[in-house]
């Protein structure tokens, strides 16, 4: 007889709602993206909408986590797994956040001339859900290798923020007229920035849960 | 901005990525305390069967060393070993060394003052069929000590140091049976207290008590160590967690893992202490 077999299933239905999760908040980057390129106020209200989906599943998780922790007691690298689900949820539940904000700058902008081409935000955009699946997937089967990947992928994500700020701040002195659309973009710019740091935190919470030891990824 | 203003924001800002490890809280050193009983290489025969296999210990002084292990694995057998217990049953051998402040306590005869340094209480409260106030003075009195003033100083210090001064103050001459299981242990901790040991050997002491006494007699084992060395065997893990500062893990006669109780229950070095800890065996 396997003990604690209702606890082990328990904390694989933990990881599978985190894993559904991130899912979902690639989902809602992607769509939020889509929108941004291809000016479609349509798609940006429905990631604005569907991120009620992502809150109420945090909401559930942790709930779950909290309850696990209050019954079963958890020690060890059990523990670390509960309290990492706590953590990465909340991660997770930020980088929608920056999805529903790409999606308000996009109806901002409204109809326009697009400058994305301007910049390096799709290149930002698809580093970002790269390290969002490598941090979840290191998450899911505690590979530690994955989650130093992850942050090695965010010094580019940073190398482009820079990038994109400086063209974009270049442009807007070049060309005053198009500051709206500048100015959100430069939001923009910091989302998918802020994005890459959270998805960092996350890979951070998977080597505290494999290896018992803190890391910091991004000092 | 100065040049070296600028320096310096460029390279907060631009401060290439490293990979830091940030030392845990975990890891902090505690200040080493003096050894106070030190196993070495112990083993233990009940008759043809061997029960401890080369156990070696270091219990520091004024802290509490809890003993872990599934049933059978031998940490009673071992926490017995420590006051001679053991001696009762027949058929017993020994090997190796067990010191207490440096003296081998198999090696010296004198089995009563080694009992009267080194306490016991056991799982199941075992006061004796008289009041309160005898139960306590009992070991004091068999010592030869007749005079009714230091007798009383005796009884209201122990019990108070086992915190049951105030719910027993009033009755000190009605029978220590009529208490609650809760109570009765903690009258027996008062018991053992009244000895004045160094060492205070604890064989389940919760088992037998309602979760509210359980925490009494926690917390006042946490209160003790200040005063005591105390070597707690406990089928209760949490209880191991929230109240020893050195925790043992027992299996099958051996230690198969000895560190800070923090180490124990967040990062072990065994499997097998994490699959026991975890609840995954045992």
């Amino acid at each position: 007889m396997v003990i604690r077999e209702n606890f082990e299933n328990n904390l694989k239905e933990l990881k599978r709602k985190i894993n559904e999760m991130g899912e979902l908040s690639i989902d809602a980057l992607e769509k939020a993206f889509t929108a941004l390129q291809t000016q479609d106020v349509e798609i940006a209200l429905k990631v604005i909408e569907e991120d009620t989906d992502i809150d109420n599943l945090e909401l559930e998780i942790n709930q779950f986590a909290v309850w696990l922790m209050a019954k079963e007691q958890p020690v060890a690298r059990d523990l670390r797994v509960v309290v990492g689900v706590l953590k990465i949820s909340n991660g997770v539940e930020r980088i929608a956040d920056f999805a529903v904000n790409i999606a308000k700058s996009t109806i901002k902008i409204g109809k326009a001339n697009s400058l994305l081409d301007l910049t390096d935000l799709e290149k930002m955009k698809d580093i970002s859900i790269l390290m969002l699946k490598k941090s979840l997937k290191s998450f899911l089967e505690e590979d530690i290798a994955l989650a130093k990947e992850v942050s090695d992928l965010e010094d580019e994500v940073d190398q482009y923020n820079i990038e994109t700020y400086k063209k974009l701040t270049n442009y807007l002195s070049e060309h005053p007229e198009e500051t709206n659309q500048l100015v959100q973009l430069l939001f923009v710019n910091r989302y998918i920035e802020r994005v890459a740091d959270h998805i960092t935190n996350i890979a951070e919470s998977t080597a505290f849960l494999i290896k018992g030891q803190m890391f910091d990824f991004n000092p | 901005m100065s040049t070296a203003v600028m320096e310096r924001s460029e390279s907060l800002v631009m401060e290439e990525n490293q990979t830091v490890k940030v030392q845990s809280q975990m890891e902090i050193k505690r200040e080493e305390k003096a050894s106070k009983i030190t196993v070495k290489d112990l083993n233990l025969f009940y008759g043809e069967k061997q029960a401890l296999y080369g156990v070696s210990l270091n219990i520091r002084e004024k802290e509490v060393t809890a003993l872990i292990g599934p049933s059978g694995c031998g940490k009673s057998t071992f926490l017995r070993t420590l006051n001679r217990m053991n001696d009762l049953i027949d058929g017993v051998k020994i090997t190796g060394d067990i010191m207490i402040d440096r003296e081998n306590v198999y090696k010296n005869n004198d089995v009563i003052k080694l009992r009267t340094k080194v306490g016991m209480v056991f799982q199941k409260p075992n006061l004796f069929p008289m009041s309160i106030y005898d139960n306590v003075a009992y070991g004091p009195r068999m010592q030869g000590i007749k005079n009714k003033k230091e007798l009383n100083q005796i009884v209201e210090e122990s019990l108070k140091g086992a915190a049951i001064w105030d719910e027993v103050k009033d009755r000190l001459k009605s029978s220590a049976l009529g208490l609650s299981g809760g109570q009765q242990q903690r009258v027996c901790i008062a018991r053992a207290i009244a000895m004045k040991p160094d060492v205070i050997l604890m064989d389940e002491p919760t088992s037998a008590l309602d979760p509210i006494s359980t925490l009494k007699v926690e917390e006042l084992i946490t209160n003790m160590k200040k005063d005591y060395t105390i070597v707690i065997v406990t089928h209760n893990m949490q209880q191991a967690a929230r109240i020893s500062d050195k925790t043992a893990f027992f299996l099958n006669g051996e230690v198969v893992e000895f560190d800070d109780t923090d180490t124990i229950f967040s990062t072990p070095s065994d499997q097998r202490t994490e699959d026991y800890v975890t609840g995954r065996f045992g």
